[in-house]
């Protein structure tokens, strides 16, 4: 949904691309997010860590409207300053018209379709448009057949990023982990996103493979686009982010640069399980300064 | 010395799975076989053995398990052994003329059967040939490449297709005999209707997946069947409506009897009513032609991808933008269109509909044709419809098992045995059906087909 359009536009960095605010997501009984705000800024890479359920991917769904939020507000600011209340959208909207993508924690490819034919299916709702909604491209319009070319040098340019290039004509199931992951990864990229979120892209990489899929990120962030992701692995998380948000137990316990974050006693504790009054002396020695 | 010994050892285990096999035959049969009832004079159930015939059974399990383990086994072992040791690979790209202009030569086939049975069998002879075997067959190919864009393309499991084709059906009969409109009129509308049903489905249907959509599908199609049944004031009933008008060679020549623009009078040939089996055999041809057309450009256009891949992953599509309501309408209505045109064309054939050719078995059918035939595979389909339905009315030529079975047999009987024998051996040995391959839609350096195995049957 649109609330207005600023004649100002906001596509500075730093700017907040996502702001959540007093987001909550109840299951049943069991609170799964309470109260959680963050903001994300524009041409940043944002990551979101916690313990295991912690609700990171609840909130991912939520952004990405797999989920309806029982609580709060998700608005998204796109690039001409159009504003998006993502909860109010259904989750294809989400794609098509708040420009927000994501991957999933397990691959979600088209494991039938070739490579290249998985980064067509992305390109959907232009291709859609340029074919008249098929009407025009069964009759054999030129539009189509151009617009049917743009979107294979499309594919083309972030399968060269991605080094996929020579497997472009393989069926996306034969493809080893690794590129999977790129492949999902640039797939969501064909939606032309201005906000992609990332659900554990390095889960399950060997070393190699997760130092191509840095570099595929970093050149991503270069495009101008903003990442969310969801990380475990905290050597990627500190080596790529920006701006890092905690959860723990569905509720927000730091917020700041990676420098902040990975210093800071309540996160220790979260990640290596310390007792509460351990937490607290911790906090004091900080504030002292003896640590 | 070892040489003889292993085949001592290979003689002792063939004999005593033989003597198993045997045993569990005998066990098997025992009841089937074995023991017969019957009714005698008094209208008493009395029972009688059938040793001779039990004994023949378990010898020929016993035989035959014998020789499949100690000649065939080893036989078979020691030719991929050798075929190993040379090197030489079986997998060679290089394929047949045939293999390779299969398409063309199988059309061409097409084109010219009808002829080819005037010429050999006579014009009246050629009946036969043309009507059961040709249109029956091109009916079959028809419904089921309509039904490969919902189940094969899209992975929606619809149990109730044959519904579209009573709408098809009945929408020709009745607007014809109230209306008084031509078959090429009558045509296109009877597929905006049947496709006008598919959304009307869809709607509150398609959120459903997988066995929940399957059993609604079935039901919608029941239903259909008995409105057509019970709404006797409009569809006749059960007695159906016979006097469907003919179908005209575009409105220049009639095919009907009294008519002036009669086609045989306008050529100068003796009456007979081939003439007109054999325009039907080119129409229905060409209304193949074009939903294969149609199927093909569709594969290549957004919409048949995104069908594609929502029978992939239904939840990747929605993160990508699509919206799978639509998409999975429009493949419902594409392919109740088809069902629809194939309902026309087979009121127009027989001049007559009533609600029993549209049972339940008809749908079963022509999903066993699209399974078959490997699902989303046009050839593949074509080739499960001959198979199927040409095999089926083949039964019916069959007047010499009367000589070997009795002259009670009536092979027609046993057609359901055989097609449920005849998918379990497909499924056994090409369990993704005769082309299990799908081709790539675009490709950047060159098209390789998509072996089976990544390809997914869909969820709902």
């Amino acid at each position: 949904m649109t609330l207005g359009t600023d004649t100002m536009t906001s596509n500075i960095t730093g700017e907040p691309i996502l702001k959540v605010e007093h987001l909550s997501m109840k299951f049943g009984g069991l609170m799964a997010i309470n109260d959680f705000s963050f903001e994300a800024k524009r041409g940043e890479i944002t990551a979101l860590i916690g313990p295991n359920g912690a609700g990171k991917t609840t909130v991912f769904n939520c952004i990405t409207g797999f989920y309806k939020p029982t609580m709060g507000m998700i608005t998204l600011t796109q690039k001409r300053g159009e504003h998006h209340l993502l909860e109010r959208l259904r989750d294809f909207e989400i794609t098509k018209i708040a420009k927000v993508s994501r991957t999933f924690q397990n691959i979600r490819l088209f494991s039938g379709l070739t490579v290249l034919e998985n980064l067509l299916v992305a390109q959907h709702n232009a291709l859609m448009r340029a074919s008249g909604y098929t009407i025009l491209g069964l009759l054999g319009f030129p539009t189509y057949r151009k617009a049917s070319q743009a979107a294979v040098d499309k594919a083309r340019y972030w399968l060269e990023k991605a080094d996929l290039v020579d497997r472009a004509d393989d069926p996306a199931g034969d493809l080893p982990y690794g590129a999977q992951r790129r492949l999902e990864i640039i797939r969501a990229m064909c939606t032309e996103p201005e906000l992609l979120c990332l659900d554990e892209p390095a889960a399950g990489l060997n070393p190699r493979e997760s130092a191509a899929l840095n570099t595929l990120l970093h050149s991503i962030r270069d495009e101008g686009v903003s990442i969310l992701l969801i990380e475990h692995d905290m050597s990627v998380v500190m080596e790529i982010s920006d701006h890092v948000v905690v959860l723990e137990y569905g509720q927000k316990i730091s917020d700041g640069t990676p420098d902040h974050v990975k210093n800071d006693p309540k996160v220790i504790a979260a990640y290596l399980g310390v007792e509460d009054d351990e937490v607290e002396e911790i906090a004091e020695k900080l504030d002292e300064g003896t640590v | 010395m070892t040489q003889s010994s292993a085949s001592e050892n290979l003689m002792g285990k063939a004999l005593k799975e033989a003597l198993f096999a045997g045993a569990t035959a005998f066990g098997l049969f025992l009841l089937y076989v074995g023991i017969e009832t019957y009714q005698n004079i008094n209208n008493q159930l009395v029972w009688r053995t059938r040793w001779g015939m039990l004994a023949i059974f378990v010898v020929i399990a016993a035989v035959s398990r014998f020789l499949m383990v100690a000649f065939i086994v080893p036989h078979l072992d020691r030719r991929k052994l050798a075929k190993a040791k040379s090197g030489i690979l079986e997998i060679s790209d290089e394929k047949s003329f045939f293999h390779k202009h299969f398409l063309k030569i199988a059309l061409f086939a097409l084109v010219i059967y009808p002829m080819v049975s005037v010429m050999l069998a006579g014009t009246q002879g050629s009946l036969k040939y043309v009507d059961n075997f040709g249109i029956q067959i091109l009916i079959y190919v028809m419904l089921a490449w309509g039904l490969n864009i919902v189940v094969g393309l899209a992975g929606l499991l619809d149990l109730g297709y044959v519904a579209f084709y009573a709408v098809g059906a009945y929408s020709y009969a009745l607007l014809s005999e109230h209306f008084g409109l031509s078959f090429w009129v009558l045509l296109p509308l009877s597929g905006i209707l049947a496709a006008f049903w598919g959304i009307i489905l869809g709607f509150p249907v398609l959120r459903l997946r997988g066995d929940y959509l399957a059993i609604v599908t079935l039901a919608f199609g029941e239903i259909i069947r008995l409105v057509l049944i019970n709404w006797t004031a409009v569809t006749k009933g059960t007695f159906g409506i016979s006097g469907i008008p003919k179908a005209s060679v575009f409105g220049i020549w009639s095919f009907d009897i009294g008519a002036a623009n009669n086609f045989t009078k306008a050529f100068g040939l003796p009456m007979s009513s081939a003439y007109y089996k054999i325009f039907l055999f080119y129409l229905i041809l060409a209304l193949c032609m074009l939903t294969a057309y149609v199927t093909i450009k569709l594969r290549r256009m957004p919409i048949g991808r995104a069908w594609e891949a929502l029978r992939e992953d239904e939840i990747a599509c929605r993160s990508l933008g699509i919206n799978t309501v639509t998409t999975k309408l429009t493949a419902f209505a594409i392919g109740a269109m088809f069902g629809g045109f194939a309902g026309a064309f087979f009121a127009t054939r027989q001049g007559f509909v009533s609600p029993e050719s549209f049972v339940f078995l008809e749908s079963a059918v022509i999903l066993a044709i699209v399974v078959l035939g490997g699902m989303g595979s046009l050839t593949g389909i074509a080739i499960a419809a001959v198979v199927m339905v040409g095999g089926t009315e083949l039964l019916r030529e069959m007047e010499f098992l009367k000589h070997v079975f009795g002259p009670d047999f009536t092979p027609e009987l046993y057609r359901m045995l055989l097609f449920g024998l005849a998918m379990i051996i497909v499924m056994v040995f090409k369990p993704r059906g005769f082309v299990g391959s799908r081709e790539p839609t675009a490709f950047l350096k060159e098209r390789k087909a998509v072996s089976g195995s990544f390809t997914k049957e869909g969820h709902g």
